[in-house]
């Protein structure tokens, strides 16, 4: 006698299994639009080699294999030419994206939260980077670099998952592979240290990458005023103030070293960085990402 | 009531409140305003950092400080608090209440008599006994206590008099035995009657003094000086200015104001309104008054003293070159120049001047002795005096003569004849100059004698010591004929260079009484009141009041036996004014041993209502100190409290007329009517302009929108073209500016129709309320001189054919601007060629409004008439709204249709 089906277990699965699906396209189609807008270039590695793009005619050598003989250039004359290709060697890019809850806030309602902006940056470079023929992969959690559209589905749906609970994330630099590319998103507002360390060990196996730290403008304004009470997101921090004006410029002050201080970390490390806010568009972003990375490719 | 200072508290124990205000203090300071929980997650970067300001963790002091005055306004006001507080001292014993029921008195006499009645009624529940001496009108006998309740049934008989008080009496003597307390309401004049009944009666216990601290005025007779008429002002109190009015009668006999002088006291107590007025004008004033000023003394009563007579002089003789003390007129030229205005010329050109006498000195034969004899019966004097002339000329049937005369005449004492110069003989009762005496040296050398005839005694009113006629005279019609038998020159008799001669001119009303004669020469007449003046300043006709000696009247001081008024004896005029000659106003000044109390001590007031709202402020204020403090006032929120708080602060602030009414009423035609402020009247209005309004869109290419309430203060009235102007009776007038607005509207082809809604029975000499309501309201309007429609008015034909203008009533006439003067009817054209534009205004009282009024489903909101009458004359009713409103579009353009043949022709030509 077989056991009847569990019919609720499987309705809640098929719910939740609807509830991720259709959270996918929207992530992926903002990711998509946001990607159409950045105009594709050549990603030539400037050499001889498997690609798409025409490089050079030359004389065939020996060695070279009939087939690749280009009939319709070597009939013009009595050498045999070879159209060479450009050389484009896909490379591997790690996203990590922040997912602590600290990242689940925004300042005002008219504005997407931090996560939302770092996830939707993420795809969009993602998209870009896939259809560049590169291979993207996730450092949080771990989706393996891998070129191709079926990856770009992963991706969304790892990137719409919710996020832990932890009040502040670190980043995770275990999986990153050697001598690839890494792209950080945090508002890194957290204990500096694990970024340090982070980078200190993708820097020994030449990991280069790029870290952008998105804050919402209230963050960077703190415009706050009277008696306040300041929680984290997570509520296990929490700070009392009298008279939230008066710290407005030390909270600045901070909120600036903390900037120098990524900055320095990123420029010891090879790496870039730079900050976004949420209050700006995604674009402006999402080209200095692509540009940053196109730099030391 | 408990006092501390000019405060005193209705329920002080609530003032105990007060104690719990420290207790507050240190509650509130203990509790910090509550903090605001924000979700932040660059709270990490916040750990470690302190606070600067210490002060903040707990209450800021300021707001405590405002929360605590909040609170104790709060207490305070709950307690009562009035600033200088009446306290009703519960006296004791027996009360007196003195008033002194002057001519001043007057102006507020029932504040007056409230103030009595409350100190009765306080005495009533106190059970003492009362007893109330009016002082101008003290009692024959000492005053008796009665009970309250009498004292206020007698209340209603008790009333101001036309005379300053104790002028006759000592009050002093009729107070009664024992001590009493007083209570002596006054009016605020110095006298000095006061200050030994003052003393007589702080002799007897407390006295207090109500005294009212406006101020009083008063004039004195009027005297001409410079030929200009000079009416001194009196002030006791702080009055800056003093209009001054001289009332008479027009020449339709209605009384009223022909001239204004506003005087300014410039500090002094006594400043003169100076009337400078043709003699026309000046002989009509009965009285001057100071507006605004209901009291006896405020009004000064004119009499022959302030009248100049026209005299015209003609001699017989023409004047011979050099010899001026004897031309026939010198003397009487003399006589009359100070006091008379002079006509010279010849008889026929005097008489159309109209003089009130005329003096023929030796004429025998007047030349126009008809028109003359005509002048006397309408109510001339005529005086001749004798002389060679007349002496010569046979006088035989000489009407203008009161006696016949013999010819030749006599002389006495002359060179020629016997005996001595005659003196005269006493005046006779019933002669005008009875009771003036002779003085011893005017002597008649010569006259001309009387013919013996009945009538001859009773025509002679001064004769010689020896019984012959020296003066005569005789009625005729309605005036007088006088002859005196001597020569106007010093010839025939020393009679023209005597006092005498003036006085006996003055009797005979030829001159007025010169004003510095005090008085002597009213003694001996008795004088019969005409007019006599009431406290208030109003005059009354005497009646039957029996006569006054001029003894009493010389004295010129009025009291209980003389009245204030006009006095006369024949034909001569006295008036008695409530202010003496010598008379000087000045302001009571009361010892500090009295309490006083009236308008002259500061005013209660209550303090409660104040103080609650400074506490319901001060707390709409802390709310707002508390949102700052905590952080939470920011952004739009602080925007929002602030326009909230000016809004609360300046709820009157209106803006001009809003932009959307403003864009409705400019975008096409709207009929709008004035806001009365009368609800069911302008609910009326607004859906008679309903009314008309669909009657326009259903029968005309007029399609106005719906109609609009206009508030003459804030719109604009340049968008609209026809304003609907109901009248009530308690409308408010509108501010200058917006007559400004008005007067620019209706300057610029604007059209008001005035509605008194009275059916129109305010004709001539009679008014509605709504009729004079409307003459205020429309006085400061520029409007042009109107009249009633004529028929031929453009209204009656700018789109029906009309001829009467009904509203809800059929009254006959509204008026419209006047056609000017020079409108003729052209030949052959059914019109007149009239204005050229827009009558401004339309004024009637039919109530259009009522009958054109609609209900929301279309159907009439008021009868109209009786049956098909009725509703045929709500027909014509919107046939006059839809002519008004073509009127006001179009002008005078079917007015310029009658002329179109003509034009065409011409244009043929």
């Amino acid at each position: 006698m077989s056991q009847p089906p569990d019919i609720g277990a499987a309705l809640a699965l098929r719910r939740e299994g609807e509830a991720a699906a259709s959270s996918l396209p929207p992530l992926l189609v903002a990711a998509e639009h946001l990607a159409a807008t950045v105009q594709m270039g050549g990603h030539g590695r400037r050499r001889a080699g498997t690609g798409a793009e025409f490089w050079q005619f030359r004389p065939a050598h020996a060695g070279d294999e009939a087939r690749l003989i280009d009939w319709r250039r070597s009939a013009r004359s009595d050498l045999q030419i070879i159209r060479d290709r450009e050389r484009e060697a896909a490379q591997s890019v790690h996203l990590w994206v922040d997912d602590a809850a600290s990242m689940r806030f925004s300042g005002a309602k008219t504005r997407v939260e931090k996560s939302a902006r770092a996830r939707l940056l993420a795809l969009a470079l993602a998209v870009l980077m896939i259809r560049a023929g590169e291979r993207v992969g996730l450092a949080g959690p771990l989706a393996p670099p891998r070129p191709g559209k079926a990856q770009l589905m992963q991706l969304a749906a790892l990137l719409s998952a919710e996020g832990a609970g932890a009040d502040y994330g670190a980043p995770e630099a275990a999986a990153i592979l050697a001598r690839s590319r890494a792209v950080f998103l945090s508002d890194f507002m957290g204990d500096p240290t694990p970024v340090k360390a982070a980078l200190g060990v993708l820097a020994d196996r030449g990991v280069s990458g790029v870290m952008v730290q998105v804050l919402d403008p209230v963050e960077e304004e703190f415009p706050f005023d009277g008696r306040t009470i300041f929680e984290s997101i997570g509520g296990t921090l929490r700070f009392e103030t009298r008279q939230a004006a008066d710290l407005r410029q030390r909270y600045r002050d901070r909120l600036n070293a903390r900037r120098d201080l990524l900055a320095t970390l990123a420029h010891a490390a090879g790496w870039q960085f730079s900050t976004h806010h949420t209050g700006q568009p995604a674009q402006a972003a999402l080209l200095w990402l692509y540009a940053a990375l196109e730099r030391r490719r | 009531m408990w006092a501390i200072g000019p405060i005193g508290f209705a329920s002080p124990l609530l003032l105990l409140g007060l104690v719990a205000l420290p207790i507050l203090w240190i509650l509130l300071r203990a509790v910090p305003p509550a903090p605001i929980r924000r979700r932040f997650p660059g709270v990490a970067l916040l750990l470690g950092l302190t606070d600067e300001a210490v002060q903040a963790d707990r209450t800021p002091w300021w707001l405590l400080l405002l929360r605590m005055a909040a609170l104790a306004a709060a207490i305070v006001g709950f307690a009562g608090p009035v600033l200088n507080p009446t306290l009703q001292v519960a006296g004791a014993g027996p009360l007196v209440i003195v008033t002194d029921a002057s001519w001043a008195s007057a102006r507020d006499w029932p504040r007056r008599t409230e103030r009595l009645r409350q100190a009765l009624a306080e005495a009533t529940m106190a059970g003492r006994p009362v007893a109330v001496l009016a002082l101008g009108d003290l009692p024959p006998e000492p005053l008796v206590f009665g009970t309250p309740e009498a004292a206020e049934a007698a209340l209603p008989g008790l009333a101001p008099k036309p005379w300053e008080p104790g002028a006759d009496a000592d009050p002093v003597a009729v107070l009664p035995e024992g001590r009493f307390e007083t209570l002596w309401l006054s009016d605020g004049l110095a006298r000095a009657m006061r200050a030994p009944l003052l003393a007589a009666l702080e002799a007897r216990g407390m006295v207090r003094v109500w005294q009212p601290a406006t101020p009083v005025l008063g004039l004195r007779a009027a005297r001409i000086e410079d030929g200009a008429l000079r009416v001194p002002v009196l002030r006791a109190g702080p009055a800056e200015t003093a209009e001054v009015v001289a009332m008479g009668l027009d020449p339709n006999g209605v009384d009223r104001d022909l001239a204004r002088v506003t005087v300014a006291f410039e500090g002094a107590d006594l400043a003169e309104a100076v009337f400078d007025l043709p003699p026309e004008l000046r002989n009509r004033i009965a009285r001057f008054e100071i507006a605004g000023s209901r009291t006896a003394g405020a009004v000064a009563l004119t009499d022959d003293a302030v009248k100049r007579r026209k005299v015209a002089l003609i001699a017989g003789g023409t004047a011979r070159e050099g010899l001026e003390l004897l031309a026939p007129t010198h003397y009487l030229r003399q006589a009359l120049a100070p006091t008379a205005d002079i006509l010279d010329g010849t008889l026929e050109d005097v008489l159309l001047a109209k003089p009130d006498v005329v003096i023929l000195a030796d004429v025998a034969e007047p030349a126009e002795s008809d028109r003359l004899a005509e002048w006397v019966e309408e109510g001339g004097v005529l005086i001749r005096f004798a002389g060679p002339r007349l002496a010569a000329s046979d006088s035989g049937n000489d009407t203008l003569l009161p006696v016949r005369i013999r010819a030749g005449g006599r002389s006495v004492g002359g060179t020629m004849s016997w005996g001595e110069p005659r003196g005269l003989a006493p005046f006779p009762d019933g002669s005008p100059f009875a009771g003036l005496t002779v003085p011893a040296d005017v002597t008649v050398r010569a006259q001309v004698m009387a013919e013996p005839a009945p009538e001859l005694a009773e025509r002679t009113i001064a004769a010689l010591a020896d019984g012959t006629p020296l003066v005569t005279r005789a009625r005729l019609g309605q005036g007088w004929t006088v002859l005196f038998h001597v020569t106007a020159n010093a010839e025939w008799s020393s009679l023209p260079l005597s006092g005498l001669f003036v006085q006996m001119l003055e009797r005979l009303s030829v001159v007025t009484r010169p004003p510095e004669e005090d008085g002597k020469d009213l003694l001996g007449v008795t004088w019969v009141a005409q007019r006599l003046l009431s406290a208030q300043g109003t005059l009354t006709d005497a009646g039957e009041a029996a006569g006054v000696p001029g003894e009493e009247l010389a004295k010129g001081v009025p009291g209980p036996k003389v009245l204030p008024g006009i006095y006369a004896a024949g034909e001569r005029r006295v008036a008695l004014n409530v202010i003496a000659p010598d008379r000087v106003l000045a302001r009571a000044d009361w010892p500090a041993s009295v309490v006083l109390e009236g308008f002259d001590a500061p005013r209660e007031t209550p303090l409660k209502g104040a103080l609650l709202a400074a506490a319901l402020v001060a707390l709409m204020v802390d709310i707002l100190a508390s949102l700052a403090v905590s952080g939470r006032l920011r952004g739009a929120r602080a925007g929002a409290v602030v326009v909230l708080a000016l809004l609360a602060l300046a709820p009157r602030a209106q803006a001009e007329m809003d932009e959307a009414r403003a864009i409705a009423a400019a975008s096409n035609v709207v009929l709008a009517h004035v806001v009365t402020g009368n609800v069911e009247v302008d609910r009326v209005a607004e859906a008679g302009l309903r009314g008309l309004t669909d009657v326009l869109f259903r029968r005309t290419t007029v399609e106005p929108s719906a109609p609009m309430a206009v508030d003459l203060e804030n719109d604009d009235l340049a968008l609209l073209t026809f304003l609907y102007w109901p009248v009530t009776p308690d409308q408010p007038a509108p501010s200058p500016t917006a007559y400004a607005r008005l007067n620019r509207y209706l300057r610029s082809g604007g059209m008001i129709l005035f509605d008194t809604r009275d059916a129109d029975i305010a004709g001539f000499g009679t008014a509605t309320e709504t009729g004079r309501r409307l003459q205020a309201l429309a006085a400061p309007l520029d409007i042009p001189p109107l009249e009633p429609i004529p028929s031929d008015h453009v209204l009656t034909r700018t789109f029906y054919l009309l001829q009467d203008f009904p509203g809800r009533y059929s009254g006959r006439t509204i008026w419209v601007e006047a056609a000017p003067p020079d409108a003729e009817q052209a030949e052959g054209m059914p019109f007149r060629n009239l204005n050229d534009g827009v009558t401004p205004v339309i004024i009637g009282g039919n109530d259009w409004a009522s009958a054109w009024a609609i209900d929301a489903r279309g159907l009439p909101m008021f009868p109209v008439g009786r049956g098909l009458g009725g509703e045929r004359q709500r027909e014509i009713a919107y046939r006059f709204g839809v002519n008004i409103v073509m009127h006001v579009l179009t002008g005078n353009y079917k007015s310029d249709q009658v002329h179109v043949p003509a034009l065409l022709e011409r244009l043929g030509q």
